[in-house]
């Protein structure tokens, strides 16, 4: 270990403090489609190996706030994957504080909504509490210090009336809240959010940048995964522009503009209006 | 005349009654408890195969002069591993791995069990429990069993939870994830092993899903819902237990059409979400 690094108070690997807080150096995911269609790649040495991300390589600095836009299968979720651990690259290297994704505690995930059973049984202070589980450590249940925190981080995002409702009863806006919630409970370093903002209306959006600028002064990296380009130039000091590749990275001013956007999205629009059946059966 | 202490006295003086009636309680208890993980997770077909994987390892300990529950375990063990096996390879969906292995263990009993002596009698013992001839043996084995299940489950609650309702949030905070999963499927077989004698295989999976499914209409968070699940299971098991003895009708089916009655009165008037509640607002 070198000197710069710092043993971390947490559970998981020591951070490099000298490294980047997200750094992905030629990486990419060979496409392995589902087992339902009961055909895979894997091992399929002589067929033709489809990525759904092919050499990314970029640097997150601490307490950056980046946008990672790209149309429907750029490969937006895929590249936040990487980042937690769920998947794993096929070629090339992950690294978050200098160490690969799966010995960190720090990565917090915001799922997409549409991917949470809200009518399991837990309430808002229940889902808040999953996230010190990696710090109360197995066989232990909560203790004291775990209440305190809980409650702290749903002040922190102003739904602290709501602690004892059942997450099903919540707006839309107030379930991304508990799930940042979630985030700061887990004492995150780096979060992760996979289209936060769709469905929600102007001030729940609202409610949730103003978190997500606290978390930045408070030096918390955050990725947001978003479709939504007009919002990602208004709000973000960065955009990644995504298409199985990385088309550009930078400040909205650098990277959106008309070629970019072209090379990312295509002509996929313009063919919509022209022939829409005929882009139909392209896209499938 | 009959007085309700004397009805509930009268059965007890007998022991293989009072033995019955301990072993439905704790396994009507250890079920609807494990039942809650079933029923969230979407298992119930799971839970139902296993029931079935078992029987060749219950007939060959049967035919052995083995403890029931032995064969049983070491089967629960193996068809847990291997659904988990075969559908980790992704050549096969989870439910076509469990249905390939449920019948093809299932009709090995049945084929085994078929080539002894007193082929119907004790086929219908394994189908639907034998309660009334629980031993002094298989009610400590019952009870032992049921703790261990009980303790585990009291243990990892908090890890079951968290791979139960978001298994990503389970990677990032590293929790051993596979781990968990097989250990969550062993309980389930365990369960399953304890409750053979008491409803029989036919009838486990309501053991395991009813209780636990009315708990959930009547409840908005897991612990409660555990709770709520264990009484209204052992409740059935007792209650039943009696129907059975006052109306001679086979135990396993007392018990579970209780259960049963239990889950449609709170699906019609469980406060807010049942049906008669809804047709009034």
């Amino acid at each position: 270990m070198s000197n710069s690094g710092h043993i971390s108070r947490k559970r998981g690997v020591a951070h490099q403090t000298a490294s980047p807080t997200l750094e992905l150096k030629r990486v990419s995911v060979a496409y392995v489609s589902g087992a339902s269609s009961g055909l895979t790649l894997r091992g399929a040495q002589h067929a033709v190996e489809r990525y759904a991300l092919e050499d990314i390589s970029l640097k997150v600095g601490a307490g950056d706030r980046v946008a990672v836009v790209g149309p429907n299968g750029a490969g937006k979720s895929t590249l936040l994957g990487l980042v937690v651990g769920t998947v794993k690259p096929s070629t090339g290297q992950v690294n978050v504080y200098g160490h690969g994704p799966t010995g960190h505690t720090c990565i917090a995930y915001v799922p997409q909504r549409s991917r949470i059973d809200w009518t399991f049984p837990v309430t808002v202070k229940d889902v808040v509490m999953m996230g010190r589980v990696a710090q109360i450590g197995m066989f232990r249940w909560p203790g004291r210090r775990d209440h305190a925190i809980v409650r702290a981080c749903l002040e922190k995002v102003n739904a602290l009336h709501l602690m004892q409702e059942q997450i099903g009863e919540l707006s839309g806006g107030q379930q991304q809240r508990i799930f940042i919630a979630r985030a700061l409970a887990q004492e995150a370093e780096l979060l992760l959010m996979d289209e936060p903002l769709t469905g929600l209306d102007a001030p729940s959006r609202d409610a949730i940048f103003e978190i997500l600028d606290r978390l930045q002064s408070e030096g918390v990296t955050v990725l947001v995964a978003t479709h939504d380009l007009k919002m990602a130039a208004a709000r973000f000091d960065q955009i990644m522009l995504l298409n199985r590749r990385i088309v550009a990275y930078g400040s909205p001013a650098t990277v959106l503009n008309p070629e970019n956007l072209l090379t990312a999205y295509g002509g996929g629009e313009m063919v919509v209006s022209e022939s829409p059946a005929k882009s139909k059966s392209a896209a499938e | 005349m009959m007085t309700l202490f004397d009805w509930i006295i009268e059965p007890l003086q007998y022991s293989f009654v009072l033995r019955a009636l301990l072993a439905s309680m704790i396994v009507g208890m250890v079920c609807s408890v494990v039942g809650t993980y079933v029923i969230l997770r979407g298992m119930a077909f799971f839970g139902d195969a296993l029931a079935h994987t078992i029987l060749p390892g219950v007939v060959i300990s049967f035919i052995l002069g083995w403890p029931l529950a032995v064969g049983a375990l070491i089967m629960g063990i193996l068809t847990a591993v291997g659904i988990g096996a075969l559908s980790n390879q992704g050549l096969l969906k989870e439910d076509t791995a469990i249905g390939v292995i449920f019948a093809g263990a299932f009709a090995l009993g049945v084929a085994i069990l078929s080539a002894t002596g007193n082929y119907t009698a004790d086929l219908t013992h394994f189908l639907f429990g034998n309660l009334l001839g629980v031993s002094q043996q298989d009610l400590i084995v019952i009870l032992l069993l049921g703790t261990i299940v009980l303790a585990a489950i009291a243990l990892l609650y908090k890890e079951f939870l968290v791979i139960s309702f978001d298994p990503v949030l389970a990677t990032t905070q590293r929790l051993p994830v596979t781990f968990l999963r097989y250990t969550l499927l062993l309980i389930i077989a365990v369960t399953i092993v304890v409750s053979l004698q008491v409803v029989g295989i036919s009838l486990m999976m309501a053991m395991l899903v009813t209780p636990a499914a009315a708990a959930s209409l009547l409840t908005k968070r897991l612990l409660p819902m555990m709770v709520v699940s264990a009484v209204i299971g052992t409740i059935s098991s007792v209650l039943g237990l009696y129907i059975s003895f006052y109306l001679d009708i086979t135990s396993g089916p007392a018990i579970v059409l209780l259960a049963t009655a239990i889950f449609v009165m709170a699906f019609l008037f469980a406060p807010e979400r049942g049906v008669a509640w809804r047709r009034r607002s």
